[in-house]
């Protein structure tokens, strides 16, 4: 069987290993600290993607993203790994999106690409850890369900069984296609790039990521068709723009606050033997411990 | 009368989930505060005469409870079109529900389908007004999603100003529950579930499912010693726990330990694991990272053994030991045991 598969994925800022500089002195948070990824649980799902192509052959892989130019970088490393093609989402009317917008914007691509038999996510993404685009996607199209999955275990007579992660246990469920599934953070960790294809592909890139003015490549993108990569505006998708960006989030921020944690007064000691010893006296004598 | 605030009830076989009794005290606050109801929404399968009791007491209004065999072991459709096609009848303000792998997989596809906001994982829930900067318009009354952000560095407040009703899941732990009243009269509504949920919604099928219980009681602990990063490896560990054991506790651990393989996931403590409140907290190697304070900041008495003075969490420590873990550790065990018989 060859299947028609869509891989929803971000670009998100490295929330990870924030320094000291992540944050501005007013309190927002400073993007230009803090390298742009591939959400790490979008890249499990890029790996389940491709590991259906290989046993399915025919199968095709698309990466479908949304942001600014530069994440066109997101569509290029999936190439690098063996995605056949991507869509940039990228406009002005897409910006300041919540979760719910950005479902509107994705779903709204997808039934431009013309659907897919099974559409595949990472469960959430690190800056903001919701694990709501996935199922308000899968809401907007109707479609069948599998969040935290772990595992494809096979596809057979359009069904999808597949291992998945619930509180406290697994658990294997059947689900028939067309599905959308999220990836779990216990998947299989990706591939990484292959040369050949990074060669392949490395000028691939959006028309907004490239110079305005004419640089020596530009010949190469009448040569060969596929280093143009799909870019997209609202009109493009047929998207109606009060549904989307900031226009189209219910959730509004209302204020944003820098951690400050009220310090206390402590008392310091050593690792002495008598500071240990006072130590457990104390939390003996007031109770603290029994 | 509309516009009650609604708590959605998980439930495993016939025991309502803990994180949702922490959900049903916080949204009899909130319902109180706005002068109107609490209502709670339960789904399963022989659920009937056996959750009312672990429903009602916490001051519930209104319990709706959807009977049916298809329900359990939660899927996700037939769940959605139960609150879907409730909510569109009662038009609730508020709806609450755990930030559990079945509430993040439920709160999402009901507010697509519902256009409504949904902020994840809040750790404050408020009442409060609201002014749109640009419209200039006035909210009264609207609540108060607060959430860390980006990581943890900053806390956000989210607000639903227009569209109802406004959906936040919360972590188990992170809201303290409390029975109202052990025989606290509400209103028991038993759903036709075929006029809420069409055949066609049964079409996952759960045919393998393993649930273990929880190896220890870390959320409900009253002593927690927990390890970080600087704990070195699995081994190092033992001596956590041996402490652990003497002093009736459990053991928890930082996020970097967790990913560095030192401890199990369960025993993560943090923004992104288990929020703890125990009496005595002993902080072991552990830096202090904004993400993991968010876990253990409400506990009684805080200890952090670092050997770094200057290590952010003792800020918020009572007590700093300045020195080795694997000098103090032992220490303390010994001392415990001279000391407390």
């Amino acid at each position: 069987m060859k299947y028609k598969i869509i891989v929803l994925a971000k670009q998100v800022p490295d929330t990870r290993n924030v320094g000291k500089d992540a944050m501005t002195e007013a309190g927002t948070v400073n993007r230009a600290a803090l390298p742009a990824i591939f959400n790490p649980d979008d890249l499990l799902a890029l790996e389940q993607a491709l590991q259906i192509k290989e046993q399915n052959p025919g199968t095709s892989v698309g990466v479908l993203t949304m942001g600014p130019p530069r994440a066109g970088e997101i569509i290029r490393q999936g190439l690098y790994r063996g995605a056949d093609t991507g869509w940039l989402l990228t406009d002005r009317l897409f910006a300041g999106a919540d979760t719910l917008a950005t479902s509107y914007a994705l779903a709204t691509a997808i039934k431009k690409i013309g659907g897919a038999d099974i559409i595949l996510g990472g469960r959430q993404a690190i800056d903001g850890d919701t694990a709501q685009v996935g199922p308000q996607v899968a809401q907007k199209l109707g479609l069948t369900q599998v969040t935290y999955a772990e595992e494809i275990l096979k596809i057979e007579d359009g069904k999808a069984t597949i291992r998945r992660h619930i509180d406290g246990g697994v658990e294997t469920v059947v689900a028939p296609l067309p599905l959308l599934i999220t990836v779990n953070g216990s998947a299989t960790p990706c591939r990484p790039c292959n040369a050949k294809l990074v060669m392949k592909y490395k000028r691939a890139s959006c028309p907004a990521e490239r110079p305005a003015e004419p640089t020596a490549y530009d010949y190469l993108y009448e040569q060969k068709p596929y280093l143009n990569l799909t870019q997209w505006s609202v009109a493009d998708v047929d998207g109606d723009p009060s549904q989307c960006g900031g226009a189209g989030s219910p959730t509004k921020v209302k204020a944003v606050q820098n951690i400050v944690f009220q310090a206390k007064e402590s008392k310091t000691l050593s690792s002495s033997d008598s500071d240990v010893e006072g130590l457990i006296q104390e939390l003996l004598n007031e109770k603290i411990i029994g | 009368m509309k516009n009650n605030v609604f708590v959605y009830c998980e439930i495993e076989g016939t025991t309502v989930a803990e994180v949702s009794q922490e959900l049903l005290t916080k949204g009899r606050k909130l319902a109180n505060q706005l002068g109107v109801q609490l209502h709670a929404v339960a789904a399963g399968s022989g659920i009937t005469g056996k959750v009312e009791k672990q429903i009602l007491p916490y001051g519930v209004d209104k319990l709706f409870i959807f009977d049916a065999p298809g329900l359990f072991p939660y899927t996700s459709a037939p769940h959605t079109d139960i609150l879907v096609n409730l909510f569109k009848e009662e038009e609730p303000q508020i709806c609450l529900m755990g930030a559990t792998v079945i509430g993040r997989d439920l709160g999402p596809r009901v507010s697509s389908s519902l256009t409504s906001g949904l902020t994840a994982d809040c750790t404050q829930l408020e009442i409060g007004d609201y002014e749109d900067i640009k419209t200039h318009e006035k909210y009264t009354e609207l609540l108060y999603q607060i959430r860390p952000a980006f990581g943890g560095n900053i806390v956000a407040t989210i607000v639903n100003p227009e569209h109802r009703p406004q959906m936040a899941t919360v972590r188990s732990g992170v809201m303290q529950k409390q029975v109202l009243d052990e025989n606290y009269k509400g209103e028991v509504v038993i759903a036709d579930v075929d006029k809420y949920v069409p055949d066609t919604d049964y079409l996952v099928k759960v045919i393998d499912r393993h649930i273990e219980a929880a190896k220890h009681n870390l959320k409900g602990a009253a002593i927690v010693v927990a390890g970080g990063y600087g704990m070195g490896s699995k081994e190092g560990f033992d001596q956590l726990f041996q402490l652990a054991k003497e002093l009736h506790g459990e053991v928890g651990a930082s996020r970097a330990a967790v990913d560095a393989g030192f401890v199990d996931h369960d025993r993560q403590i943090g923004q992104t694991g288990v929020t703890v409140h125990p009496k005595v907290y002993i902080a072991c190697g552990i830096s202090g990272q904004i993400q993991h304070i968010a876990g253990m900041r409400d506990s009684g008495i805080i200890i952090s053994i670092n050997t770094d003075p200057d290590a952010p969490i003792n800020k918020i420590a009572d007590y700093v030991v300045v020195g080795k873990v694997e000098e103090v550790v032992p220490k303390l065990i010994k001392y415990y045991k001279a000391n407390s018989k």
